[in-house]
């Protein structure tokens, strides 16, 4: 075991002797470590987060991600990094632009500069080894940068982190991030204990002696911060009364997987949902569980049908792309009535697109995007937690109604770091067994009700219930079907298991005011911006509501009831939507947005939409002034 | 969940499976059409070996040949063209204990299957699989096929197909992993039943060409085989096939060939005419998918809330009131 806190304690009891800073205590504060790729600001950042997070603040992370693995050092597409955003009570999203931003170089800082990202005048801290670089081009672009963010009034700090970190190191390009650790955590009055247990804990595989390094480099930035800044927060925290874990949401879905009993995992490599399998892979077998990487996404979708067509159910995880290749193979699943679950961790589209980057834009094409009538359940996670707990349920209905559940998420969660409570196992968590009573003679694979559409499932090994599934029409006896009214019947009762279903949706909670002006109404992972927006809007005496919904497809009884105690009802989404600005749209022409087309055309209501397709999280600035200007009548 | 398990048929002695137990629909084949022989000999092997018919299961892909699983009685599973190969595997991971069985054709694995068939090469999961090769697409109504000869006239190449036909047994044969070629032909049945028989023996991924006539659209395609034994060339061996003195004398053309050696059925694959018919290579020792990566741990509701709540431990911030020197967030 690592020896903490002897590092510094020497120098520590020096400095108690020197005046103490004031320190300003905040609400909130958003932070961001940029660095060029492999200098740890990840890192850095994640652990910023989880110390604050075990101090009981309110955390949200997210990962900014050059789309290259070893982009050109130095340069405006190469920044990555970690956004924290730290709060006194529970944080739902990423929030707006940033209040402080560590940058060790200026043209990463200039990417989030031009990204929008930075609130005005705020806090950076650039290093200042680019000052005295060799290349007389790099100390001019240092020098011009810098000096154009001073005018623009933001508070540069120019810090020599190089210099400092020799000390410790041979290289400071690693060990760098312990250092802004170190001076995030005397900024923002972090518990050194804490930190220094995550970089025991960060580092342990590594051995005593990098451990040891981390912590004088940890020490050292803390030291610097201390001795030379002039600034000091701290936001309060409350630690919950409940444990909590905190993990990405793509995690949570591995453990939602685990969680569900589901025992076979099939997928093909596909940024960003890769690292949810790369979780479960290394935990899966240990409890007899399979992580099969097939030799493509449509193979993976055969492999879990396969295994869910034997009494497995499996689960098959992709992002967009791959989505699509799935599609045929998803088709064969509802007509065979085989359960399945299906996630897509969605990124920028169509074609590739922005493969880091979240966006929500495949809602449609879950729903009606194979060829004919496939009717499926599509559910859409909005928050980490919703991420563990959707595998739950998906399983479940994909058991109960013998069909495919795909759950939707994004790059947004999938990166995004959020305590929520501990979930507390129960078996009810796990989908009815198979049932194993014996079959009838002369019994039908698929005996419709004719009310519910269900019929028992029969699995091979079972005596009496031998059929040949086909994705052919086929009548109940699962023959090849040449009679046009079995076609017809085969479709109906499909059908109906969804309508069965609807029947035991809740109508999802409002948010927000019940009736007013405005009902914004979302889905996935812009659950925590919309009501945050709705909850600025509202403090300014506006009435305003929101409604997020869970399910998709079916969508729950009340809500064309809830939408009808407003004026205006508008979607905000993170996918496409035109703009009626532009010359050639109209109310003709104009193409909505995902959710939008849905209410629309299932409710007869003129809903309206505010999107947007940056790339990045939908902020709640943004979304408030949406609002703004739809109560207003600008839009 | 715990797997499926069959509930126990006692069947006296007297009580053994016949002919009629394998047979489902009545076959829509074309009258003389090749996969006629091919589920007579596979309803024999099944007799033969009394595998009980739940606990059987045929998948295939599209194509004539994928209505196979419907003229079987057992388990079957006629998913989507190309995709046989990767049910099957899903179906045998999740069960070890059913017997699977694979019809695919020529189009479905060697054209839109590809990928799946190379891969499930490497896989060697344990199961029978007979490649259905016409050398034409019969469903759709005669397209030309991968395996179609250069020249042939079909609907899609009115003036001779442009390319020299894949090999399947040469692809199969160069695959890592590969552990049972054969070839068949549906005019000597006899033959086809022996190495159905052993291919369902070994234990791995074996992997079965049969040439079938397609009396529809290429009546005349083997002709000068089915007429002129000279023109097949046995592969026997103590450790393949053995065809009888009946057959023996018909079928003078023959080699010793070892199915443990690759070299030579390398070789022997390369060479069309005349067509080489037995078992071409045969390892035991190639290692199984689903024997490296089992999934027989027993998975119970206690299994699973152990593995969970230890992995909930890696990533919990303990209470207010907890103790803190428990705290084990990791980043």
């Amino acid at each position: 075991m690592v020896e903490l806190g002897l590092v510094s304690d020497e120098r520590r009891r020096r400095r108690n002797r020197k005046a103490a800073k004031p320190v300003v205590t905040l609400d909130e504060h958003i932070v961001e470590v940029i660095s060029d790729s492999g200098e740890g600001a990840q890192r850095c950042g994640q652990s910023f987060g989880s110390i604050a997070a075990r101090m009981g603040n309110g955390i949200w992370t997210v990962e900014i991600i050059p789309a290259e693995i070893q982009p050109p050092a130095r340069s405006i597409a190469g920044a990555s990094g970690n956004r924290i955003r730290v709060a006194s009570g529970p944080v739902t999203n990423g929030g707006d632009e940033a209040d402080l931003v560590v940058a060790l170089n200026e043209q990463v800082l200039l990417a989030r500069l031009r990204a929008d990202e930075l609130k005005s005048g705020c806090i950076i801290l650039l290093e200042s080894e680019w000052q005295g670089a060799r290349d007389p081009a790099i100390a001019d672009s240092y020098f011009q940068v810098r000096d154009e963010l001073v005018a623009d009034g933001f508070q540069v700090y120019d810090i020599p982190m190089e210099e400092e970190c020799l000390h410790y190191v041979a290289d400071a390009r690693r060990g760098k991030n312990m250092f802004v650790l170190g001076m995030l955590c005397s900024i923002y009055s972090l518990d050194m204990r804490l930190a220094r247990e995550q970089i025991a804990v960060a580092f342990a595989s590594k051995g005593d002696s990098v451990v040891q390094t981390n912590l004088q480099l940890l020490d050292a930035g803390h030291d610097w911060a201390e001795d030379n800044l002039d600034f000091k927060f701290e936001i309060p925290a409350t630690r919950s009364p409940e444990p909590q874990i905190v993990v990405n949401g793509n995690t949570a879905l591995g453990l939602g997987v685990l969680a569900s009993g589901m025992e076979v995992c099939a997928m093909y490599p596909i940024t960003p949902a890769t690292s949810a399998s790369h979780y479960l892979s290394d935990v899966f077998e240990a409890v007899g569980g399979v992580v099969h990487q097939a030799e493509d996404e449509i193979a993976a979708c055969a492999f879990a049908i396969g295994a869910s067509y034997a009494g497995k159910c499996a689960v098959t995880i992709t992002s967009g792309p791959g989505y699509s290749l799935k599609q045929e193979a998803i088709g064969l699943a509802v007509m065979g009535e085989i359960p399945l679950v299906v996630v897509d961790v969605q990124r920028g589209g169509p074609s590739t697109g922005q493969p880091t980057k979240a966006e929500q834009g495949d809602l449609l094409a879950a729903c009606f995007g194979g060829h004919g009538d496939a009717p499926k359940v599509i559910m859409g996670a909005a928050t980490i937690e919703d991420c563990f707990y959707s595998m739950i349920t998906a399983r479940k209905i994909a058991e109960t109604f013998h069909t495919v559940v795909v759950v939707l998420t994004d790059a947004n969660l999938a990166t995004a770091q959020q305590p929520f409570p501990r979930p507390q196992f129960t078996e009810d968590w796990l989908a009815p067994p198979v049932d194993q009573s014996t079959i009838g003679m002369g019994a039908k694979p698929y005996d419709w009700d004719a009310r519910t559409g269900l019929a028992r499932r029969f699995v091979p090994g079972q005596p009496f219930g031998m059929h040949c599934l086909t994705g052919l029409a086929h009548d109940r006896g699962s023959r090849v079907a040449y009679d046009p009214q079995i076609n017809q019947e085969g479709l109906r009762h499909r059908s109906l298991k969804l309508a069965a279903l609807q029947k035991t949706l809740k109508t999802p909670p409002l948010f927000g005011d019940p009736e007013g002006d405005v009902l914004v109404v979302g889905w996935g992972s812009t659950q925590g911006a919309i009501e945050e927006a709705v909850g600025r809007v509202r403090k300014d005496g506006h009435k305003v509501g929101s409604l997020h919904l869970k399910f998709l497809q079916p969508l729950a009884s009340g809500i064309k009831e809830a939408m009808a105690k407003f004026d205006k009802v508008m979607t905000v989404e993170n996918s496409w939507c035109d703009s009626l600005e532009d010359e050639l749209i109209d109310e003709d022409s104009r193409r909505y947005a995902n959710l939008e087309w849905l209410l629309r055309a299932r409710y007869l209501v003129d809903v309206d939409c505010w999107s947007e397709v940056k790339g990045r999280p939908i902020k709640p600035g943004a979304v408030a002034q949406a609002i703004l200007e739809k109560l207003n009548g600008e839009r | 969940m715990t797997d499926p398990i069959p509930q126990c048929v006692f069947r006296a002695e007297d009580e053994r499976y016949t002919l009629a137990d394998y047979q489902g629909e009545e076959p829509r084949w074309c009258t003389g059409c090749g996969d006629n022989a091919i589920l007579a000999a596979v309803q024999r092997l099944c007799r033969d070996e009394q595998l009980p018919p739940e606990r059987t299961v045929f998948v295939s892909g599209i194509g004539c040949s994928s209505r196979f699983p419907h003229y079987m009685n057992g388990y079957g599973f006629h998913g989507i063209h190309g995709r046989s190969l990767p049910v099957a595997e899903g179906i045998k991971m999740a069960r070890p204990d059913l017997h699977v069985f694979v019809s695919t054709g020529d189009g479905d694995c060697c054209s839109i299957g590809t990928a799946h068939w190379i891969h499930a090469i490497r896989y060697n999961m344990d199961m029978t699989v007979m490649l259905h090769d016409n050398r034409v697409y019969g469903l759709t109504k005669m397209q030309v096929s991968p395996t179609s000869p250069q020249g042939l006239q079909t609907k899609t190449t009115p003036r001779g197909a442009y390319l020299e036909p894949l090999n399947p047994l040469t692809v199969t044969l160069g695959v890592a992993n590969a552990s049972f070629v054969a070839q068949a032909v549906d005019w000597i049945p006899e033959l086809m039943h022996d190495i159905i028989e052993s291919a369902f023996h070994h234990k791995g991924f074996s992997f079965i060409r049969v040439l079938q006539r397609c009396p529809e659209f290429l009546p005349d395609m083997f002709e000068p085989w089915v007429q002129d034994p000279a023109k097949t060339l046995l592969l026997v061996h103590e450790d393949g096939l053995q065809p009888s003195p009946s057959l023996s004398k018909t079928y003078k053309n023959q080699e010793a060939h070892d199915p443990a050696d690759l070299t030579r059925a390398r070789e022997i694959a390369s060479v069309e005419d005349p067509i080489p018919v037995g078992i071409l290579y045969r390892n035991d020792d190639m290692p199984r998918y689903e024997e490296i990566r089992p999934t027989d741990r027993s998975y119970t509701p206690d299994t699973i809330k152990g593995a969970l709540e230890a992995e909930l431990d890696k990533f919990t911030i303990a209470p207010a009131n907890g103790g803190e020197d428990e705290d084990t967030a990791k980043p």
